[in-house]
């Protein structure tokens, strides 16, 4: 009958943020991340492990830099300062001139044997929508998500978890305890809020890491609309 | 601020226009259909040849109906005639117009600008539109048929808005077939200025319907659906059909949350946040809002499978372990001595409660009371009922009946199927709880004293027992969203 539509709402170019100011977006609105700092070199970076904790992961971050595991750009548990050093060292060489201007992301090693995605993005027909569903580097391909339009209540948050597929992932699992459906449902609310800014055009959280039944962003990807950033 | 729609559903008068005398015409079709359904208004039929037509004098023009005589224009005239006869018609009283011809935006660019002037026209003189490019509405508390297509449903409890005429046609043949009925129906057409939510809300208002069933399949403000629907779905359980669920929509993102967003989940999680009941073909969605307009919301997804027959009893118990809001329910324990008193010992004694052939005459009746009356149960599905009734019909028909004592028996097994059919009906008032009972016969031996009975009684026979699991697991889930937030 209507249009279905297949255009971004405002027509306006996005352009994504480093993964150091989505964080900061997203920790604004109470979404817990792993521990971080920044580091403009291989020193730099040292300190910044030291201060957050070993191990940690090292990323190259910018602007420019939107999905970085395709590009090898994460260092994954990183257990002494040398191997922290030889990850910043090889990270800034893989920088590329199109990349723009970069640094150091440097972040504790959050473990845990679940990760959900969650998100927000802008829909044609229905606006601002918050998702929820299984995460990691497989979650386009097991696809179990699920959505509602943001701002979310409470109700909305815990009807939205409940509509995960693999509810038993949610459980508890191998020793682990079970997720906190309401620490979960705060980071839902969360996403929902971060849509009140219009330059907000997106947010991934992925993965959400479940420590002790709670989770944590330990990445954020936050696209901003137009030329102004939402910081 | 709701539309008000009565000028639409519940008009004083009707003047159709385009009438021909040629009866494969729209126009003579929806002259005939309101002249032959009950309708007590007085109508109006505007011809372009005088004289008569089915014995109905025709106007040369609108301007000749009297004025005030009539609240709703149907225009079966084409596209390009329109516009002089809306302004005539709303000068002679008129308040709502229903436009069948095509030849608006479906067409394209054209028809999108001649669309746009319409709905202008409308909004300057303040007429409900309703259309362009429908089949109609119905409305039988009024008797009201005034579409262009059959068939006239039965009067019942069920609002339909349709994007589609053939599924609005759809419904009111279901409608027929299980004589559980419908308060209005619109086929919405383009909805250039009135649509689906809009007479979502008025059925909410509306005290002849207690359940919207709709049929959706492009929305031009998705949001705006969503805020109107949401307070709709507090007052009257909707139930929707989304058409064109598998069109794309992933379309190149920059991120993961993107493209998982498929126009599909996003429509699913918009329906679930607003209430929507959501069902997944035609039938079923029928079969939902049916359940709604006759069973009572149950308290709890606690389930008894009540049945004669043993397997149904075990892909039933199937079905609804793997509802996501329905469960068997443990019996209790009184319940269980109960039921011991009641049945020889080789029955079940567990969920399925399958009486294993026990049963003399009085023991289903009396069961469906006590079972739906326990406090722990919030919904019976009855299965293995027209057993008797099967046999009645062939002894009857077979070279035997009357004789041998065969008339007694085969009254006696109609009889019994009658007492079924209204001692489920009768637990389910009682007890404001729902009672699903479910047989093939529905559809294969509609004529099945069971499936009579149960008729009788105003509700569904369900055509297996997966679909009644399938309706009740909507009531369930609807009542927990409501219950929710009341």
């Amino acid at each position: 009958m209507t249009e279905n539509g297949v255009d971004l709402p405002t027509g306006r170019a996005t352009c994504t943020l480093s993964e150091a100011r989505s964080r900061q977006m997203v920790a604004r609105v109470g979404i817990p991340v792993s521990d971080w700092a920044t580091a403009g070199d291989p020193d730099a970076a040292v300190d910044a492990a030291r201060s957050v904790g070993l191990p940690a992961v090292v990323k190259l971050c910018g602007d420019a830099i939107a999905h970085k595991t395709e590009r090898g750009l994460v260092r994954l548990s990183l257990t002494s300062e040398n191997e922290v050093r030889e990850a910043a060292i090889g990270l800034l060489a893989a920088a590329r001139p199109e990349d723009g201007p970069v640094e150091l992301l440097v972040s504790t090693m959050v473990q845990g044997s679940r990760e959900l995605i969650a998100g927000m993005v802008r829909n044609p027909q229905f606006g601002p929508c918050v998702m929820l569903g299984v995460g990691g580097v497989l979650a386009e391909a097991v696809a179990d998500a699920a959505f509602r339009l943001a701002p979310l209540d409470r109700l909305d948050a815990h009807d939205l978890i409940n509509d995960l597929g693999a509810q038993a992932l949610l459980g508890e699992l191998r020793g682990e305890p079970a997720v906190d459906r309401d620490a979960l449902a705060d980071i839902l609310c969360g996403l929902g809020d971060l849509a009140a800014d219009p330059d907000v055009a997106s947010v991934d959280l992925n993965p959400l890491v479940i420590v002790d039944g709670r989770a944590i962003a330990v990445d954020a990807l936050v696209e901003a609309t137009g030329d102004q950033s939402p910081i | 601020m709701v539309r008000d729609l009565t000028p639409l559903f519940e008009p004083r008068g009707v003047v159709v226009t385009g009438v021909s005398a040629h009866p494969g015409k729209f126009g003579f079709v929806t002259l005939h259909n309101l002249l032959s359904c009950g309708y007590e208004g007085r109508v109006f039929a505007v011809a372009r040849e005088p004289g008569t037509i089915l014995d109905h004098p025709v106007l040369a023009s609108v301007d000749e109906v009297p004025e005030g005589a009539a609240d709703l224009l149907v225009v079966c005239t084409p596209a390009s005639a329109n516009e002089q006869i809306i302004r005539k018609a709303a000068e002679r009283g008129v308040r709502a117009v229903f436009v069948t011809a095509g030849g608006y935006s479906e067409t394209g660019d054209e028809g999108a600008v001649a669309e746009a002037r319409l709905v202008a026209l409308t909004d300057e003189l303040d007429l409900v539109l309703a259309g362009p490019n429908g089949q109609g509405i119905t409305s039988p508390p009024v008797g009201l048929c005034a579409q262009i297509v059959a068939p006239f449903p039965p009067r019942g409890r069920i609002g339909v808005a349709s994007q589609s005429g053939n599924f609005v046609s759809a419904f009111q043949n279901y409608a027929g077939q299980t004589g559980v009925g419908i308060s209005r129906s619109v086929s919405a057409g383009n909805s250039a200025a009135t649509g689906i939510a809009d007479y979502l809300e008025w059925f909410a208002e509306d005290p002849e319907t207690d359940v919207g069933l709709c049929y959706v399949e492009g929305l031009s403000d998705g949001r705006e659906f969503f805020n109107q629907v949401r307070d709709v779905t507090l007052r009257m359980p909707v139930v929707v059909v989304k058409g064109g669920v598998t069109r794309g929509g992933q379309r190149a993102a920059a991120s993961h949350t993107g493209s998982l967003a498929s126009d599909d989940r996003v429509f699913d999680g918009m329906a679930r946040q607003a209430g929507l009941v959501r069902a997944a073909t035609i039938e079923a969605a029928f079969e939902a809002a049916a359940t709604f307009a006759t069973q009572p919301l149950p308290d709890g997804g606690g389930v008894v499978v009540l049945t004669t027959a043993g397997g149904w009893g075990v892909v039933t118990a199937d079905a609804v372990t793997t509802h996501r809001y329905l469960n068997l329910t443990p019996l209790p324990d009184d319940l269980l001595a109960a039921v011991d008193g009641m049945l020889p010992p080789r029955w079940s004694r567990n969920n399925p409660l399958d009486l294993a052939g026990g049963e003399t005459r009085d023991t289903i009746p009396e069961l469906l009371d006590l079972v739906t009356g326990h406090p722990e149960v919030d919904s019976i599905v009855q299965l293995g009922l027209g057993i008797q009734g099967n046999t009645a019909a062939l002894t009857r028909s077979g070279p035997f009946h009357p004789d041998h004592g065969l008339e007694r028996i085969v009254d006696f097994h109609e009889r019994q199927e009658y007492r079924y059919a209204e001692a489920a009906a009768e637990a389910s008032s009682t007890h404001g709880k729902p009672v699903l009972v479910a047989s093939e016969l529905a559809v294969a031996r509609p004529d099945n004293p069971m499936v009579t009975a149960v008729r009788n009684t105003n509700r569904l026979c369900y055509p297996s027992a997966d679909r009644a699991v399938v309706a009740l697991g909507h009531l369930v889930q609807y009542a927990t969203w409501r219950r929710a937030r009341a």
